[in-house]
């Protein structure tokens, strides 16, 4: 705040336990607005865990989640848009049906913009979700995340699974249609390469744990050094308490 | 299609260094208007942030300059094109002199060196 800069997501002392397993564990964070954000780290090291407790899925078992200065609960899904690492829609609908769906889900749903990026992302209105491609299917949940107007967008391994020409039209996508004056986007990934480019800032985790947070021009510009080699360089640095 | 960028340099300086060589070679003419952040942004690939710094970089070196609520256009300074034409020149030689100079080269293996390389480039003879 002295910065001026604001901070959209704020994770206080935050334990979750899933029976007695603690998928994060005293985990401090503050995000600031109008980013990109990357949040990486090995498999189960917490990352979907943060995700769904911004969008308010899940509770904390200890500390707090805000959301632009509010807890968040179910109801902050009215500042969060979420794409999920699973698929979450129906797949006997349309491309056209899934995107009236939405509309009739979120208040905020820009209907223009949805119109707009499936024609970006050459999605036939017509056809059925079940009949999609897998890589359309991305491209899909790809619109129906990024047509809400909410200040935060989550997505939960958008990348994963797809060919290198979809994850290209994704990114592309995203550069394209997040409003950056406005809105705080945070991704979760292993194809790190790919996002690299467009990253503001990086999020490290491991074991439930935070292990850094840099801006990723400044990791360049002072340590010479790509998100890939940054993170092999903490993970051993930070690796001897496992 | 974007470029690909050096992963583990600034982002912004190689922009910055790509658009300073389209200068060069006029493919952005004298008082030419840059692509919008964002244009730019999906163009090369990168985040608008970083293509705000890129411009901020370039206004600094005097090769664009900003109107307000017009955008980002091409310098028509020529004084100030002539200074970036010297300087990428000198940048250029001084990383050749140093990875000769670290391999073991003399000044005067250089110097011969580029002189019989220049002179069969431009009698077609060299592929490479």
């Amino acid at each position: 705040m002295k910065s001026g800069v604001k901070r959209m997501i704020e994770f206080n002392h935050v334990t979750k336990k899933y029976r007695s397993q603690a998928a994060l564990n005293d985990f401090s964070l503050s995000l600031p607005a109008g980013k990109i954000i990357g949040l990486v780290g090995e498999n189960g090291s917490g990352k979907s865990t943060a995700l769904k407790l911004i969008s308010g899925i899940i509770s904390p078992t200890k500390g707090s989640v805000t959301v632009d200065g509010e807890v968040a609960t179910r109801r902050i899904s009215s500042k969060v848009s979420y794409l999920s690492e699973l698929d979450a829609y129906y797949t006997f609908y349309t491309v056209g049906e899934t995107v009236s769906y939405y509309a009739s889900l979120y208040s905020d749903f820009n209907q223009r913009k949805a119109e707009e990026i499936l024609d970006y992302m050459k999605l036939d209105r017509r056809k059925k979700v079940k009949d999609l491609s897998k890589g359309n299917r991305g491209r899909l949940k790809i619109a129906v995340t990024l047509a809400r107007e909410v200040p935060v967008i989550l997505m939960d391994e958008p990348l994963s699974g797809l060919d290198p020409i979809v994850r290209d039209a994704i990114v592309k996508g995203l550069l394209s249609f997040i409003d950056f004056e406005k809105q705080t986007l945070i991704i979760t990934t292993h194809e790190i390469k790919e996002i690299e480019p467009i990253l503001d800032t990086v999020v490290l985790i491991k074991d439930g744990v935070l292990l850094k947070m840099e801006d990723v021009e400044e990791l360049r510009m002072e340590q010479n050094v790509s998100i890939v080699e940054w993170m092999k360089q903490v993970y051993q640095d930070g690796g001897i308490d496992k | 299609m974007a470029e690909d960028f050096n992963a583990s340099k600034p982002i912004y300086l190689q922009l910055a260094d790509r658009i300073n060589r389209q200068i060069l070679r006029k493919e952005l003419e004298n008082g030419q208007k840059l692509p919008s952040v964002r244009e730019m942004a999906i163009q090369s690939g990168v985040n608008p942030n970083t293509v705000q710094r890129t411009y901020s970089e370039l206004e600094r070196m005097g090769s664009v300059e900003s109107k307000r609520g017009q955008g980002t256009f091409v310098t028509e300074d020529q004084s100030v094109l002539s200074q970036l034409r010297q300087r990428l020149k000198k940048e250029q030689i001084s990383s050749f002199f140093e990875d000769m100079k670290e391999m073991g080269f003399t000044s005067d293996e250089m110097i011969s060196g580029l002189k019989e390389y220049i002179s069969d480039e431009e009698r077609g003879e060299t592929n490479d």
